[in-house]
């Protein structure tokens, strides 16, 4: 069995960004980085199915410049086999990435894909489903639990949906994605990390590929969310009363 | 060649460290302090974590990763907890360092391999209750007989050696006297269990209150003659090798404390409101974290480099004494400033920077005190 999962290079959430001056990204100075914490899902996904036997191959795959490197190793430190580097200087949205990735898939034909639900940097939660409808295998997606059948040749897999929980079964190939219940995943140890080391990632210049790398989504602008406006301070209940009637309408 | 890169590994290994230091230590710190209990459960999983062994070959358990990964892995757990830090530095550097560096292969095959992974640990008896900084003072006795050597004496201050882990401890002690008339010292391996040997957990501690402490007692305690670490009578040199690279660790523990209180100073001061502005708004605090940045920027160049020449096998002495001195006097001052910085709050238990505050103290003491690398460095200078 192959297993292909996703390892995006974001900016670390819990830092705090700045969007530029000119409103056309924001400032990457001294910014960290790090995998995409639903990736990270996937990918202990695709572990914990490899420990549970069968002899699974975990492949982890990343779209970047020289940089996404890191996080692909990463992803290799976690446990996952082998790594594939889609070398990209470019930006590319979710419809590009979903055509890298079908091509990758056509080489490696794995088993199934895991990815995360969503990048936490630009929130598109798109990839996943334009890589089934562009392979045209059924899509399992925010998964917060995943079974696998006996034979292997299909999963079980429970989703978040509104209101509750939905679960569907897939024949495979498919393409699923990780929400945030799903599973805590593991640190990578020292030991990964030294094993890593030894573990190959191949490089695949994008041009390569033959996908057609111009965006579909124009970025136009990015700007800071407003500043909130100062409250006011009202002398009693009574006018709170009247002014959450008539100022706010909430009662 | 200066590079001040460090390699692919070294950054996610630091990133690693840090996401399981915040995850797994830092929620139980204050409880573990308050309580002064040792958590053996967390002792496992930073063995899961690779923490220890770190510059031990793969042959007895080892990641064989280099010794400034193990010092960046100090650091990252120092930076949220001093006591944690203690017993990954004191496991490493007192512990695994002796066996590996001096023992047999039988004792290394003995003793590596679960020191590696966390399920065991070792303590280094040096320190005795009337020898300090005067090591040369040591009285703890053991005179050879047909069965091997018969200890007396005690030792005191002992990390790591009185917990359900503990599985040997290396024994500084004289063994007869050299022919120049100077007391002879070996190091001997001594087991939990054997007759005559008693660890006591020492309570009541300032600082490090969730790592463990030993008094050990020797009362005509026998052990085999092949428990000698290397051979009889280079005691002395051992102890003196594996301080220097101790220091080293005690340099990154209190580099990674200072880089701790550091960032909850740099935090607090921009939530903090006071005259209607944040206080980091004042220059008069401003300067203040400029000052803990410098400090921490110089004290982690000075480590790095001693580091370095460690692992390119140059003489690091000096510089590990001089790292050992610097970090853990910036860390007084960072962790003085932090304290000031949150004001009130920064005397409450529930506030983590009151533990760094107290942690602190024991950097300028254990392992030499900052007196004692004034002495060493100043050896080094040839006065």
């Amino acid at each position: 069995m192959k297993i292909l999962v996703t390892s995006k290079r974001v900016t670390d959430p819990d830092m705090k960004i700045k969007v530029k001056a000119d409103g056309t990204g924001i400032v990457t100075d001294g910014m960290n980085y790090k995998v995409n914490p639903f990736d990270e899902i996937a990918i202990e996904e695709a572990l914990r199915i490899k420990e549970k036997g069968g002899g699974a191959e975990v492949v982890v795959v990343g779209i970047g410049g020289k940089d996404a490197a890191l996080e692909i190793r990463s992803g290799l430190a976690m446990g996952a086999d082998r790594g594939i580097h889609v070398l990209c200087e470019q930006a590319v949205d979710s419809s590009v990435v979903a055509q890298i990735l079908a091509k990758v898939y056509e080489t490696e034909k794995p088993d199934f894909v895991i990815m995360g639900k969503q990048a936490v940097d630009d929130d598109s939660n798109q990839a996943a489903q334009m890589l089934a409808g562009a392979l045209g295998v059924p899509q399992a997606c925010f998964a917060s639990k995943v079974e696998l059948a006996g034979d292997a040749k299909s999963a079980r897999v429970t989703r978040e949906v509104d209101g509750g929980l939905e679960t569907i079964e897939v024949t495979f190939p498919a393409v699923l994605t990780a929400d945030l219940r799903l599973n805590e995943p593991r640190y990578a140890s020292l030991p990964g990390i030294m094993k890593a080391k030894k573990k190959k990632i191949d490089e695949i210049p994008v041009a390569s590929l033959g996908v057609d790398t111009n965006p579909r989504v124009k970025f136009v602008k990015m700007t800071e969310p407003p500043t909130r406006k100062a409250g006011v301070k009202v002398a009693d209940v009574p006018t709170l009363v009247q002014k959450l009637k008539e100022e706010a309408k909430v009662i | 060649m200066i590079s001040f890169e460090l390699s692919p590994e070294q950054e996610m290994l630091r990133k690693s460290i840090r996401e399981f230091a915040e995850g797994e230590i830092k929620p139980r710190a204050v409880e573990l302090d308050e309580k002064e209990e040792f958590d053996t459960a967390l002792v496992k999983k930073m063995g899961e974590m690779g923490l220890f062994g770190m510059f031990v070959s793969e042959e007895y358990g080892g990641s064989h990763a280099g010794y400034l990964s193990y010092i960046i892995a100090v650091e990252e757990v120092a930076r949220v907890d001093g006591s944690a830090a203690a017993t990954v530095a004191a496991g490493n550097s007192l512990g695994i360092g002796p066996i590996y560096y001096f023992g047999s292969d039988e004792q290394k095959q003995k003793y590596l391999p679960k020191l590696c992974t966390g399920q065991a640990l070792a303590g280094f008896g040096l320190t005795e209750p009337n020898a300090g900084s005067d090591a040369g003072g040591s009285k703890t006795s053991a005179l050879p007989d047909d069965n091997g050597w018969v200890i007396n004496g005690s030792k005191i201050f002992i990390t790591n050696a009185a917990n359900p882990l503990t599985s040997v401890v290396t024994v500084q002690a004289v063994t007869g006297k050299k022919e120049d008339g100077k007391k002879e010292y070996s190091c001997i391996l001594v087991e939990p269990g054997t007759m005559g040997f008693v660890a006591k957990e020492m309570h009541g501690k300032l600082m490090w209150r969730s790592s463990n402490t030993a008094e050990l007692y020797f009362d005509d305690c026998r052990v085999p003659a092949e428990n000698i670490l290397g051979k009889r009578g280079e005691g002395f040199h051992q102890m003196l090798k594996t301080l220097d690279g101790g220091r080293l660790s005690i340099g990154a523990m209190a580099l990674g404390g200072a880089q701790g209180a550091f960032e909850m100073a740099l935090r607090y001061s921009q939530e903090r409101v006071q005259f209607g502005r944040p206080i980091c708004k004042n220059q008069v605090i401003a300067f203040k974290l400029a000052d803990m940045a410098t400090q921490i920027e110089a004290a982690r160049n000075l480590l790095y480099k001693a580091c370095w020449l460690r692992e390119n096998r140059k003489p690091f002495g000096k510089e590990a004494a001089m790292a050992k001195l610097f970090c853990s006097e910036v860390f007084k001052f960072v962790a003085t400033e932090a304290v000031q910085i949150h004001g009130g709050y920064g005397l409450m238990k529930e506030y983590h920077v009151e533990r760094f505050f107290r942690d602190q103290k024991l950097l300028e003491i254990g392992e030499g005190t900052s007196e004692i690398q004034r002495i060493v460095i100043s050896r080094h200078l040839g006065v």
